[in-house]
């Protein structure tokens, strides 16, 4: 492979080499790389682009890898992916977009991806985003939406630190009884750079429990906007988080909203948005750190 | 060596918080007492640049520190463990821990550092220094990042604050095992008539002033008789300890 789809392999699905296990890598809009493994298949669409990754019931310590990287200028790439996991199952899927684009058009990929988790299922989902080159223009919207049956459990890891110029994410979620669902979410934006990230989850079933959790840096001249609801439609539990540093121009608004429509239902948010305190730059300094190196380390710490 | 020089510090809304004080911090362990709001934590930060004086010298082994900047202070050989220690949502102990001590610590080392100040490294190494920590705990990590500094000049703000469960002793055999690696002089500001006991020099700030200053035997008895009469000064003895 040569060195720019290498490093957006890495820096995407943290990858040296061909993953281990069932894998996909769409590259430029097209397939470039398909593993199938007993337990996991892979298969694509026929009515629209993109893949239907079908995990039998019970599948266990076993991983998909599904990066998609774009190495070309001035492509738009719209892709759904359609994740089925077996009852029982517990696995690990990687996924992430890495667009390097060095032509002066706007590159742009567009992944929606649907999740339908079987009862008592479990999986960890990390997702990357992330951008380079000199083009004019990277923008990437992911929507993740997701089906939790009964005692279905997801761990969502989602991150875009570097290069995406827009992006407009999009996370919707239902979940039955005893359900459960993790978010964490991480994003840096900088220059003139313009995230928004919508949340809708709709606590449905007795038992079940969301927590969403959004860090974020919005540096230089770039703005963020957050938007969580989280709806409590049984007994259930909600909590959402949302943390913000905000550094020179940066610009953040936090729009959370909770709707409570059964007694039982416990809804929590917190919102937080400042810049970095002075006392903990000079903690740091006092320990022999430049003001910028302080900087570096609180976001960076803040971030991980 | 560290000589303040006439020093005086204005607040920005014009308050006068420091005036005049003229002190020179050679011995082992030197203790700043005094009632609160005398303006102890002020000179603390005077010292390690955190605030600038506005009239006055401090020299710092006969350099100018004067305008010196907190960074270009600390790469001289000052630390400063703060009265209020500062969370940080990410950052773990052994970050800190490593960024006190530079690179080149390892995990043991950093390990070593909390067991000093009486925490199991197991159990803190890799916690955050956020909100999930006590106020003590907070403490005897701040403790720790100065021991890991190893510099010629410590300050401690009120290190006693916070030690519930460990016992002075153990603070105070902190301080002599410091001693004992750098050679270097530790200030310590206190309500505690136990680390007092300890001092080779004992200043005692008071309103904006140097109130006074000398040895131990011959500033203590002086403390310690207000305190049985009931005289503010006690308020310095007794009341913090306490809290
Ligand atoms: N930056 C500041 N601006 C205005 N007033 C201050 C500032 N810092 C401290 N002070 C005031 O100066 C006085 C001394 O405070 P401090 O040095 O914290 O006393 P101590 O540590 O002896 O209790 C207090 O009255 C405090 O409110
Ligand atoms: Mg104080």
């Amino acid at each position: 492979m040569d060195e720019i789809r290498m490093n957006l392999l890495k820096e995407v699905a943290d990858l040296d080499a061909l993953p281990v296990g069932a894998y996909n890598i769409r590259e430029n809009g097209k397939a470039a790389g398909r593993n199938t493994t007993a337990n996991i298949d892979i298969v694509t669409k026929q009515d629209k682009p993109g893949i239907d990754i079908i995990i039998a019931p019970g599948t266990k310590k076993e991983s998909v890898h599904i990066p998609v990287i774009i190495s070309q200028t001035g492509l738009t790439d719209l892709v759904y992916n359609d994740f089925y996991i077996g009852e029982d199952a517990d696995v690990v899927i990687i996924a992430g977009c890495g667009i390097h684009n060095c032509g002066g058009e706007l590159s742009q990929h567009d992944g929606i991806h649907t999740f339908w988790l079987g009862k008592n299922s479990h999986i960890r989902y990390v997702e990357k985003h992330y951008g380079e080159g000199d083009g004019s223009k990277n923008v990437m919207n992911p929507t993740t939406i997701v089906h939790l049956d009964e005692g279905a459990s997801m761990e969502m890891e989602t991150t875009q630190i570097a290069g995406i110029d827009d992006t407009d994410r999009r996370t919707e979620g239902d979940l039955k009884a005893g359900a459960k669902l993790e978010v964490r979410e991480k994003i840096l934006t900088n220059g003139v750079q313009n995230a928004k990230t919508y949340f809708n989850v709709d606590l449905n079933g007795e038992g079940c429990s969301a927590n969403v959790v959004s860090r974020s840096v919005a540096r230089e001249n770039s703005t963020q906007f957050f938007d969580s609801r989280l709806n409590g439609n049984a007994p259930c539990a909600g909590h959402s988080e949302c943390d913000s540093i905000i550094m020179e121009n940066g610009r953040v608004t936090a729009c959370p909203s909770l709707t409570a429509n059964n007694i039982d239902a416990s809804l929590i948010h917190e919102a937080a948005i400042g810049k970095i305190a002075g006392e903990q730059l000079m903690k740091l300094m006092t320990l022999g750190l430049t003001e910028k190196e302080a900087e570096e380390q609180i976001v960076n710490g803040f971030l991980k | 060596m560290l000589e303040l020089k006439h020093v005086g510090y204005v607040a920005e809304d014009d308050t006068e918080i420091l005036s005049d004080v003229s002190l020179s911090i050679n011995e082992r362990f030197v203790a700043i007492t005094g009632p609160n709001g005398g303006g102890k934590s002020t000179l603390a930060k005077l010292i390690s640049g955190i605030y600038m004086p506005t009239s006055g010298q401090i020299l710092l082994d006969g350099i100018d520190i004067t305008h010196m900047s907190i960074t270009d202070r600390a790469n001289l050989g000052i630390s400063y463990a703060f009265q209020q220690p500062v969370r940080f949502k990410g950052l773990r102990v052994r970050d800190l821990l490593r960024l006190a001590a530079g690179k080149d610590t390892t995990l043991a080392q950093a390990c070593d550092y909390l067991s000093e100040v009486g925490l199991c490294a197991r159990d803190y190494i890799d916690r955050e220094l956020n909100d999930s920590l006590s106020g003590g705990e907070l403490k005897r990590i701040e403790i720790a990042m100065v021991l890991a500094r190893g510099t010629k000049l410590s300050v401690f703000d009120e290190p006693e604050a916070g030690i519930d469960l460990w016992s002075f002793q153990n603070l105070i055999r902190v301080f002599e095992k410091m001693y004992e690696e750098t050679r270097g002089n530790i200030l310590i500001i206190s309500h505690q008539e136990r680390i007092l006991n300890i001092a080779d020099k004992i200043v005692v700030i008071r309103e904006g002033k140097v109130d006074r200053v000398g040895s131990r035997e011959e500033i203590l008895p002086g403390l310690l008789k207000s305190a049985d009469t009931g005289n503010t000064v006690c308020d310095l003895l007794t009341q913090k300890a306490m809290s």
